[in-house]
């Protein structure tokens, strides 16, 4: 049990990064990663978003089942995610204003990010063999949206030094954040090397 | 049986999830300035950005939190800034009002085309072709692309060249933006003569491509009594705040592109620029 959980948390930090590997969530990872205080935030909320979701989509999907209409997955897992977000939306507009702002649209987006829906999807395709539980789905959840926030951070912390150096004119802007995305992306793809 | 099971289970779904959103929303309650909204009404409502902020509302919030002054709206000006002044309990400050200005009487027929005629294509064409179309790197192409851009029916293009209406012109510097020869400036509504020239190039360079160049000679502020004019770049430029408009610059310009305006100056420059 243990060595499987493990397993799943290393797959979807490093081996499986959602962002850096499966290409999901890129929205909110070029949008949101100018410093690295909002892109923690929004590292933590999606941290929070994916956790709750994996939790409830699991709940949900076993609904589905019973009642025999598993085709309606995407729909009512939609309806989760943006009952959720909505929450969070709440949550730190009250509690932490100064987050709230300067996540601006990004935070309402999260509802549209492929990534969240993903990992609700993911989480019933039984992770490549392994027998799917509900601890399993959470842990999923969790650790991809760890995931999210480890490759948002150290994306934020080169921005951040890019702001400083001397970029050459037709760089400047987005090419050079997504060449330095791509670069980040390639240094994900080290850890496919990894396996148990 | 089967469609009422899917519309009851999502349904079902969603009042739930609507009922728990309510009870948080009332729970995560934030409270927020009540003036926003008011003072959001007494703007304008165009969200063009003239004030600084990325539009109204938040022109709005700013001036909440006491990050802005009251009169920065161009559009809504002194009514909508003393309007405001009431809300927020504070006197409004009267700024000098500014207006766009195109500093260039160079018609096509005294500044010729190279080649080409401004009406086939935009400015900013026009512009990067072989050096712009135009044999003055610096007047007015007049191709309109300035126009376009404002909101307020304020510039249009009369003989070839720019013309503001000052009355229309409500200072949100979208055309000065927009002109890719810089050629639009901004000079105080009340200002009593102009010099309609931007042409940074030396008098002998204007002289062969424009015929009422300014060829920056200073003898308009050698001649001006209040000391009002200037040549910076071999461009004169007047300080609208000094001049009292008695007119001895416009005489003794030897390339006459110093005008008188008044208050209906967008009619007097399109005679002018008719007359040359």
């Amino acid at each position: 049990m243990f060595r499987d959980l493990l397993i799943i948390s290393i797959g979807a930090i490093l081996v499986q990064n959602f962002v850096l590997v499966q290409f999901l969530g890129i929205c909110p990872f070029l949008g949101v990663s100018k410093k690295v205080e909002t892109a923690t935030g929004m590292g933590f909320a999606v941290v929070f978003v994916m956790a709750c979701a994996s939790a409830i989509t699991w709940v949900v999907q076993e609904l589905l089942i019973a009642l025999g209409i598993e085709y309606l997955q995407t729909i009512a897992f939609i309806l989760v995610i943006a009952v959720l977000v909505q929450f969070v939306e709440m949550f730190l507009q009250k509690s932490v204003p100064s987050l709230y702002n300067s996540l601006g649209i990004y935070l309402p987006l999260i509802t549209t990010n492929c990534a969240v829906l993903g990992v609700a999807i993911q989480n019933i395709t039984k992770f490549g063999g392994l027998e799917y539980s509900f601890i399993k789905s959470v842990v999923y959840g969790t650790t991809a949206g760890i995931g999210f926030t480890l490759a948002i951070v150290l994306f934020a912390g080169v921005r951040e030094r890019l702001e400083s150096s001397n970029i050459p004119e037709f760089l400047k802007g987005m090419p050079i954040t997504l060449i330095t995305a791509s670069l980040l992306s390639i240094a994900f793809m080290g850890f496919s090397g990894l396996s148990f | 049986m089967e469609i009422l099971k899917a519309v009851l289970a999502i349904g079902g779904m969603g009042l739930i999830f609507g009922a728990l959103l309510a009870v948080a929303a009332k729970i995560f309650e934030v409270k927020k300035d009540e003036r926003i909204p008011l003072i959001t009404e007494c703007l304008p409502g165009a969200n063009c950005g003239g004030c600084g902020f990325a539009g109204c509302a938040a022109y709005a919030e700013a001036i909440c939190n006491g990050e802005a002054k009251v009169n920065l709206c161009p559009v809504g000006g002194p009514k909508a800034a003393a309007k405001i002044a009431e809300i927020m309990g504070v006197e409004a400050e009267e700024d000098e009002r500014m207006v766009a200005f195109v500093a260039c009487a160079g018609t096509p027929e005294v500044a010729k085309n190279r080649f080409l005629n401004n009406q086939d294509i935009d400015c900013h064409t026009a512009n990067r072709l072989a050096g712009g179309i135009k044999g003055c790197t610096y007047g007015c192409l007049g191709c309109g692309s300035c126009v376009e851009k404002c909101s307020f029916g304020g510039i249009s293009v009369v003989n070839g060249v720019a013309v503001v209406n000052r009355n229309l012109c409500t200072n949100c510097g979208a055309c000065i933006e927009e002109c890719p020869r810089g050629v639009i400036i901004r000079i105080p509504y009340s200002t009593r003569a102009a010099v309609f020239c931007n042409s940074k190039a030396s008098g002998k360079e204007v002289r062969a491509v424009c015929d009422v160049g300014c060829l920056g000679c200073g003898i308009c502020a050698k001649n001006c009594p209040k000391e009002a004019i200037t040549v910076e770049n071999n461009v004169a430029r007047i300080d609208g705040s000094k001049c009292v408009g008695c007119g001895i610059c416009v005489e003794k310009c030897p390339k006459k592109c110093i005008e008188l305006i008044n208050k209906t100056a967008e009619i007097k420059v399109a005679v002018a620029v008719k007359k040359r």
